[in-house]
């Protein structure tokens, strides 16, 4: 083990990173989830319950949020990456 | 017939264009100007490889077959991405400071790099990828037949053959051209790379303005569209849900190990910092890519004729409704697809086939080994070069052989599903440590081999490989090993029924078989590289480097990387150890890195291998590990026994320092002693010769003072006699020709005499002995006489030198290791240190002379005790004087 996993509490900066770094862990689990709400859908034999066009907007717009929550998140670990260089961590 | 021509004419400009571009990037970045070559963005874009023709054509097909199912084979891959942190992030690590080439490289280098495990990797993923590259060709040929007029007529088998072998010389050509332009020790590849970015933008372009003009210029607006899809026949949502997530997991899984992504995912990566961009650029991607497939598909089905194939929507919606450029844009798109994915898979799939199947049967053919002279570089570069044309013209044969038709339209879900079966194996290999090379092997093949038997060979159709009842009844009438009914279980989709138990029996069979095997000690320092690759990137196993030849390293350095690499390599390495010149010590971390180097062109297993076969020990085993203890062990015996001679030269130094000491001490003593007795003769003889002149010449002396001169001569002359009776007596003893009285006796009564002898004559100062009666109750067989004088001495010494106001003297008898030891213990101020030496040495006296002697009785007393076979011996930190005599048990022993 090394020292660093001993240390109990972490500076503010660096806490806030290893939780950025949580949300980015946590971000294709909430995409997956999302994707897989289709699987609920009823399957519709007779009259739609579900238009094709429903499903386009919902699955496009999980696609979006993804892709703009994972912009977002890379953009804060750059930022934070770069002020911990800085600091000369 | 026009447009054709003019079609190959855009063609033609394209390809060259293509050329000039990527030989461009090769430019800058040789001149290493090239650091826009670096940018985030070109690696996102090269990522795009994954979407194939398959994808640019096929996805609106299969759109118009199952509805929004193929968006499946775009999440999964997203999920991946945006997942980066958990899998991609150490993947490119691990990529990077293991030097990995390759999937099979991965894969190999972390069971212990088994060039076995290697060699399958590659013909499981040759096999899996061929098809797809027949796809590809198919495609382009195919795509050129739309723009024919003959389209829609049987077209000659011959006419699209020719068209295909074409395509497929080209797109070798190009391979050939940039992907083994040189052996880049980082195995990357500026040119293809640029080339597939700007092919990436052209698709998603051409794509983009196929949607847009379906769209805005067709559907009439976004909410017209999106109510004309929910009116066609692929309007309401039928989604099996097993498809759904068994879709999204396979593309997931074969994003990450088709050959081709491994490629540009990994090996071409620049730098890790590029993986946070792709992760939500790339997702972004392949949302715009497959954001219109839907619109183009219903359109097409709208307006094109019914049986029309909508796999090539894409192409005649914008030729139905007469826009010819943008039907040529979109031939430019799927050509770009299909082109960019059959190079890299080519060069993926050569850099495999040739690190791992061509170099090691090469190598194993030379006799000699790697020292060989001559360069190797254009061997590899040759293999490559061939294995790439293999590649391709496998898969033109495929095409050929399968006769393009709709058959292979589906192909690629069955490829996905092979590569998929590399997945346990390479997510074990990263993340668990005991994973091992026999479960690697185990769960590769039994995932392959069910792979193949429920999916790959019943796709050909009932009654081709697979017989109509083997298909219904099982093997052998065996009803639960039916090939898409596995253990009875019916009603699955065969393509979910064979991911299902391959996956699954692939991943039980590896975890188990990696349990009860034993890995090996390469596996296991492997296993710990990889797993813990963010907390040490430095390599595994050290070679025992002091056999190697540094020459023979640099020959065989020389011809695989080039001379004037290997020699820069070699010089800063030199450089590194602090050496002048070109050969550095061929140390166990110089063969690391130069392992490591080589492994950028050859691949990990071959780079160790030849390396093996120079330095002597193929692989570092056990026993070698073994063997380095032992030399260590040795070597820490010699230098403690060293340590152990160096110490016993100190000590006998010490010792003789001491005796010199005692020498020149004793040789000062000497010659005071013969200044002192030509003293102790001269006074005595001075008062005889004054006192008997005096008696001789005088005559009128009183008969008193006749007295007391005569006695004073007598005195005198006494005190002479004792003194050479002294010396005698000394003489005598250390001549050893001293004869002993032995009789038997009690200690008591030897110390009575002795004391009351020692203190005869003894005035007021006589001092007070104190004794312990009981313990002197021993009786003694020895020379009583020649003891009771050394006791006397002592005694006697005692009354004389001690200068107490209360003299007194303890004498203790006791034993001691056995021995009888009578120590006589006074309560004076002692002897100094520095005298203790020295006293037992003959004319020895000490300090200032009181009293009158010669200081021949310890010594006297010494050589007594010596003869007697017992010792005398001065007892420091007693509190006064004290001597130690000690008596053999012998003598006591004797006499009870």
């Amino acid at each position: 083990m090394s020292p660093k996993h001993n240390i109990p509490f972490l500076e503010r900066q660096s806490y806030r990173r290893r939780r950025l770094i949580d949300t980015i862990r946590m971000l294709p689990v909430i995409g997956a989830v999302l994707w897989a709400v289709p699987l609920l859908w009823r399957q519709s034999e007779h009259s739609g319950e579900v238009m094709t066009s429903d499903a386009i907007i919902y699955i496009f717009m999980v696609w979006l949020l993804l892709v703009v929550g994972g912009g977002w998140l890379a953009r804060c670990l750059k930022r934070s990456d770069a002020e911990e260089t800085e600091q000369g961590h | 017939m026009g447009t054709l021509n003019i079609l190959v004419g855009v063609c033609l400009i394209y390809v060259v264009f293509l050329f000039l571009i990527a030989f461009a990037a090769e430019r800058a970045a040789l001149e290493g100007k090239g650091g826009w070559l670096r940018s985030p963005l070109i690696y996102t874009l090269s990522l795009s490889i994954y979407c194939t023709a398959w994808t640019f054509y096929g996805a609106v097909g299969y759109a118009a077959r199952s509805g929004l199912e193929y968006l499946t084979i775009y999440i999964g891959p997203s999920l991946v991405m945006i997942g980066w942190w958990w899998l991609l992030r150490k993947l490119v690590r691990i990529g990077r400071s293991q030097r990995i080439t390759s999937i099979a490289d991965l894969i190999s280098s972390r069971y212990g790099k088994s060039n076995l495990l290697a060699v399958g990797v590659t013909v499981l993923a040759v096999i899996g990828t061929t098809p797809y590259i027949a796809l590809q060709l198919q495609s382009v040929t195919v795509s050129f037949d739309v723009f024919s007029s003959s389209y829609g007529a049987e077209l000659t088998e011959a006419a699209q053959g020719s068209n295909a072998l074409l395509v497929a010389a080209g797109l070798t050509l190009f391979t050939i051209v940039f992907g083994t332009r040189n052996l880049d020790v980082n195995e990357r590849h500026h040119g293809v790379v640029m080339a597939v970015a700007v092919e990436a933008v052209v698709k998603l372009f051409a794509l983009l303005a196929v949607g847009i003009f379906v769209v805005w210029g067709l559907g009439g607006g976004v909410s017209e569209t999106l109510a004309r899809i929910d009116a066609s026949e692929i309007g309401q949502w039928q989604m099996r849900g097993d498809r759904w997530a068994t879709l999204i997991f396979l593309s997931g899984a074969a994003f990450l190990c088709l050959p081709r992504m491994f490629q540009v995912m990994v090996v071409e990566n620049e730098a890790e910092d590029h993986l946070r961009t792709a992760s939500w650029a790339f997702p972004a991607y392949l949302m715009i890519m497959s954001l219109f497939v839907v619109p183009i598909a219903v359109v097409g089905l709208d307006l094109m004729p019914a049986g029309s194939n909508p796999d090539f929507f894409v192409l005649t919606v914008p030729l139905a409704t007469g826009n010819d450029a943008l039907a040529m844009l979109s031939f430019l798109g799927g050509f770009s697809s299909a082109t960019s994915m059959v190079i890299v898979a080519a060069l993926a799939l050569s850099t495999m086939v040739s690190n791992h199947i061509v170099m090691p049967i090469w190598l194993s053919t030379q006799s000699v080994g790697a020292s060989v002279s001559g360069d190797v570089r254009h061997v590899v570069l040759l293999s490559r070069r061939i294995s790439i044309g293999a590649v391709v013209f496998l898969g033109y044969l495929y095409f050929r052989l399968s006769g393009g038709g709709t058959a292979l339209a589906s192909i690629g879900l069955i490829s996905f599903a092979g590569v998929a079966q590399f997945l346990p194996v390479l997510i074990g290999g990263i993340f668990w440590r005991g994973a091992t090379r026999t479960g690697a092997f185990v769960g590769l093949t039994v995932g392959f081999v069910i792979w193949a038997y429920t999916l790959l060979l019943p796709s050909f159709g009932a009654g081709t490989l697979v017989s109509a009842t083997m298909l219904a009844e099982g093997p052998m009438g065996l009803g639960w090993l039916r090939p898409q009914a596995f253990f009875g279980i019916t009603g699955m989709d065969p393509l979910v029924h064979a991911v299902f138990w391959s996956i699954l029996l692939n991943t039980m069979s590896f975890f188990i078989a990696s349990l009860v095997g034993f890995p090996s000690p390469l596996e296991r320092l492997q296993g710990a590289q990889f797993v813990n690759v963010f907390e040490h990137s430095s390599t595994p196993q050290s070679w025992a480097g002091s056999l190697a030849q540094t020459e023979d390293l640099m020959v065989m350095a020389q011809r695989i990387i080039g001379a004037r690499e290997a020699q820069n390599l070699f010089e800063r390495e030199a450089k590194r150890q602090g050496m002048s010149g070109l050969l550095p010590e061929p140390s166990p971390d110089f063969l690391q890195r130069l392992e490591r180097e080589l492994a950028g062109s050859v691949g990990a297993a071959t780079a160790h291998a030849m390396i093996g076969q120079i330095v002597g020990g193929a692989s570092v085993s056990v026993e070698d590990l073994m063997a380095v203890a032992d030399e260590t062990a040795q070597m820490m015996e010699y230098s403690s026994k060293l340590e152990a001679k160096s110490e016993e030269q100190a000590r006998t130094a010490r010792q003789l320092r001491q005796a010199n000491e005692k020498l020149t001490l004793i040789s000062e003593q000497k010659d005071s002693f013969l200044s002192q007795v030509s003293h102790e003769l001269r006074t005595p003889m001075t008062s005889i010769r004054a006192f008997s002149e005096i008696l001789r010449d005088s005559d009128r002396l009183s008969e008193d003072e006749k007295i007391k001169y005569s006695s004073i001569i007598h005195d005198e002359a006494l005190r002479l006699t004792r003194l050479l009776d002294d010396l005698l007596d000394l003489s005598v003893l250390e001549s050893g020709r001293v004869n002993l009285n032995m009789q038997s006796g009690s200690l008591k009564g030897i110390l009575d005499h002795a004391v009351a002898s020692a203190l005869t004559g003894a005035g007021a100062d006589k001092m007070r002995v104190m004794r312990n009666a009981t313990s002197e109750d021993i009786t003694l067989h020895t020379d009583l006489d020649r003891l009771s004088q050394v006791f006397i001495n002592l005694i006697g010494n005692a009354q004389k030198y001690c200068d107490a106001s209360a003299p007194n003297l303890r004498i203790d008898v006791g034993r001691s290791n056995g021995a009888l030891v009578v120590d006589f213990i006074d309560n004076g101020r002692g002897i100094p240190k520095a005298e203790q030496a020295v006293i037992f040495e003959k004319f020895s006296r000490t300090g200032e002379q009181k009293v009158k002697g010669a200081g021949l009785g310890l010594a006297i007393c010494r050589e007594i005790m010596t003869r007697l076979e017992g010792a005398v011996e001065y007892l420091p930190g007693q509190g006064g004087a004290a001597f130690r005599v000690t008596l053999p048990e012998e003598v006591a022993l004797a006499a009870q």
